[in-house]
C-alpha cells in the first residue's frame, strides 16, 4: 500500500462499512421485513427492487463495489492486527476481537449468500420469490447458517457504527461513546430479534 | 519474611532464543517486584538452587515518572516499581516487553519511540537567533488537558497492550497522538500544527488505530488516549478535506526568490 494513499484507503474502508453497505443491508432487511406481512406483500416487496431500471447499475455501483472493497481491504487489516484479548480482557477489547471475528464469518457468509441467490441466478434464471426462498431455509442447515451469518452481520454493523463515529472523530468524549455503544446494543437486539423472528418464520412456511 | 516464586522469561541476548527460569524469593513486607529483582541480583540462585545469571532489567526512578522498569507483569504490561507484591497473584510471571527490540531478559530498547516522538516534531520552537519575547498566555482549562498529557513518561504500555503495534504495521501508538495534541494545544507549538497532523494522517499514522481502547486502560498515568485519538480523527480529516479542497498555499520558497 503506497504510503501516500494508507490514510485514505482506511478511511475509505470506514466510511464504505456504512455508506452504502450498512445502509444497504438496513434497505435489505426493510424489505425483508415484509414477510411479517404475508408471502404476498413479501413477493412485492422484493419485486420492487428487481423491477427497477437502476438495479443492475445500483447492485455494481453502491453495492458491489463497496462490499468488494470493504470485505478485502477489511481482511487485511484484520490479517495486520495482533489480538490480545486473553492478556487484557476488557469489554471494548473484546469487542475489538469480535468485530474481526464477525468481520470473517460475515465475509464468507456474504459471499456464499450473494453467490448463490444472486450471481447463480444470472446462469439459472431462477426467480426469486417467496416460494423459493422459503424452501430454500426449509433446510435446517442452511437456516441456522443464515442465523449465524445473520447474526455477524448485524452485530459487525452495529458495532462498526460505534467504530465509525469514533474513527471519523464524531463521538470524541467517554460518555458520548458509552452512549452510542448503549444505542447500539439496543439495535443489535431489535435487530437480531427481528430476524430471527423473520427466518423462523420463513423457514416454517415452507409447503 | 514468606518466599514468592518469581517465573521470568529470559533471553540472554537480542538473537538468542528465550527460556523461563523460575526463582524464589524471600520478600519483605511493601515490597515491589524491583526489590524481588535486586533479591535475585544479590544471590542469582533459581528455584532448583542452581547458580544462575542474574536477571537484567532496566529501572531509573522507582517512583513511576521515568517509565524505564516498563515489563509484563502476570500479563499485563505496568511499571516494575509500581507493582506491589502483596497485591499480585502468585506465582508472579514476568516478561519483557514483546513489542520492542529485546536487549536481554526483561531490558528492551524503546529508541523506536524516541524515533516516532522527532516524526511529529514533539517540541515547541522557540530557539531564534534573536529575542523572542515572553511566550504567550494559555488559558487554565488549556494547562489542565495539556498537564495530563505531559505526564506521559513514553513507558510503552500503551503499545505494548495495542492490537495494531506489532510487526506487521509501522503504527506510532497511542503516545504519539497524545503528543501531537499536547504540542499543537500550545499557541508557539501550534506552529507545526499542521505538520504534526500530516505525519500522523501518514506512514504508522492514526488510522492504524483499531480503537481497542486498551491504551487508556493500561496507562499508568491514566491519560485520556480514547479522547485523544477521537479528537485528532476530526482534525486529521477536516486537514485533509481543507488541503484538498483549498489546494496547496503558493509560496515563492528559496529556490525562487529574487537575488
Amino acid at each position: 500500500m503506497s504510503q501516500k494513499y494508507h490514510y485514505l484507503a482506511r478511511r475509505l474502508h470506514s466510511f464504505t462499512g456504512i455508506f452504502p453497505v450498512g445502509i444497504f443491508l438496513c434497505v435489505h432487511l426493510c424489505i425483508n421485513s415484509f414477510i411479517f406481512k404475508g408471502p404476498e406483500a413479501y413477493d412485492w416487496a422484493i419485486g420492487l427492487l428487481n423491477r427497477s431500471p437502476l438495479t443492475p447499475y445500483i447492485e455494481v455501483c453502491l453495492i458491489g463495489i463497496p462490499i468488494l472493497y470493504h470485505a478485502l481491504y477489511g481482511v487485511w487489516v484484520t490479517y495486520i492486527s495482533k489480538t490480545n484479548t486473553l492478556q487484557y480482557k476488557y469489554y471494548r477489547n473484546w469487542m475489538f476481537y469480535l468485530q474481526r471475528f464477525t468481520a470473517i464469518v460475515t465475509f464468507l457468509f456474504v459471499f456464499w449468500h450473494i453467490y448463490v441467490l444472486r450471481i447463480a441466478r444470472i446462469f439459472t434464471g431462477a426467480e426469486m420469490d417467496f416460494a423459493t426462498i422459503a424452501g430454500w431455509l426449509s433446510d435446517p442447515t442452511i437456516y441456522v447458517i443464515y442465523i449465524i451469518g445473520y447474526l455477524a452481520a448485524i452485530f459487525h454493523f452495529c458495532n462498526g457504527i460505534w467504530s465509525f463515529l469514533i474513527s471519523w472523530g464524531i463521538t470524541i468524549g467517554q460518555e458520548a461513546q458509552n452512549f452510542v455503544s448503549c444505542v447500539c446494543a439496543l439495535i443489535f437486539i431489535a435487530m437480531g430479534v427481528a430476524g430471527i423472528a423473520g427466518l423462523t418464520l420463513l423457514s416454517k412456511a415452507a409447503v | 519474611m514468606s518466599d514468592v516464586i518469581l517465573k521470568i522469561r529470559r533471553q540472554d541476548g537480542p538473537n538468542s532464543s528465550p527460556y523461563w527460569e523460575e526463582f524464589k524469593v524471600p520478600v519483605a513486607p511493601k515490597a515491589n517486584v524491583i526489590s524481588l529483582l535486586l533479591e535475585i541480583q544479590r544471590s542469582p540462585v533459581n528455584a532448583q538452587g542452581k547458580p544462575t545469571t542474574p536477571v537484567i532489567w532496566d529501572c531509573n526512578c522507582l517512583e513511576e515518572v521515568c517509565g524505564a522498569c516498563s515489563m509484563v507483569i502476570n500479563g499485563v504490561a505496568r511499571q516494575a516499581c509500581a507493582a506491589m507484591v502483596d497485591s499480585l497473584s502468585k506465582p508472579i510471571v514476568l516478561q519483557p516487553l514483546s513489542k520492542f527490540p529485546l536487549v536481554r531478559d526483561l531490558m528492551v530498547d524503546r529508541t523506536k519511540m524516541f524515533e516516532n516522538l522527532k516524526k511529529i516534531k514533539a517540541w515547541i520552537p522557540i530557539d531564534g537567533t534573536y529575542y523572542m519575547g515572553s511566550g504567550p498566555k494559555v488559558a487554565p482549562g488549556v494547562q489542565d488537558e495539556r498537564y495530563a498529557i505531559s505526564c506521559c513518561m513514553t513507558c510503552g504500555c500503551c503499545m505494548e497492550a495495542c492490537p495494531y503495534v506489532n510487526s506487521k504495521t509501522n503504527y506510532m501508538g497511542p503516545t504519539c497522538m497524545a503528543q501531537v495534541k499536547l504540542f499543537n494545544a500550545h499557541p508557539t507549538g501550534a506552529m507545526y500544527k499542521d505538520e504534526r497532523l500530516d505525519a500522523i494522517a501518514g506512514d504508522g499514522g492514526i488510522v492504524d488505530c483499531g480503537n481497542a481502547q486498551n491504551c487508556e486502560r493500561v496507562c499508568p498515568k491514566e491519560i485520556p488516549l480514547v479522547s485523544i485519538i477521537a479528537e485528532l480523527n476530526r482534525e486529521t480529516a477536516f486537514r485533509g478535506f481543507n488541503r484538498w479542497l483549498k489546494g496547496k498555499p503558493k509560496s515563492p520558497g528559496y529556490e525562487s526568490a529574487p537575488g
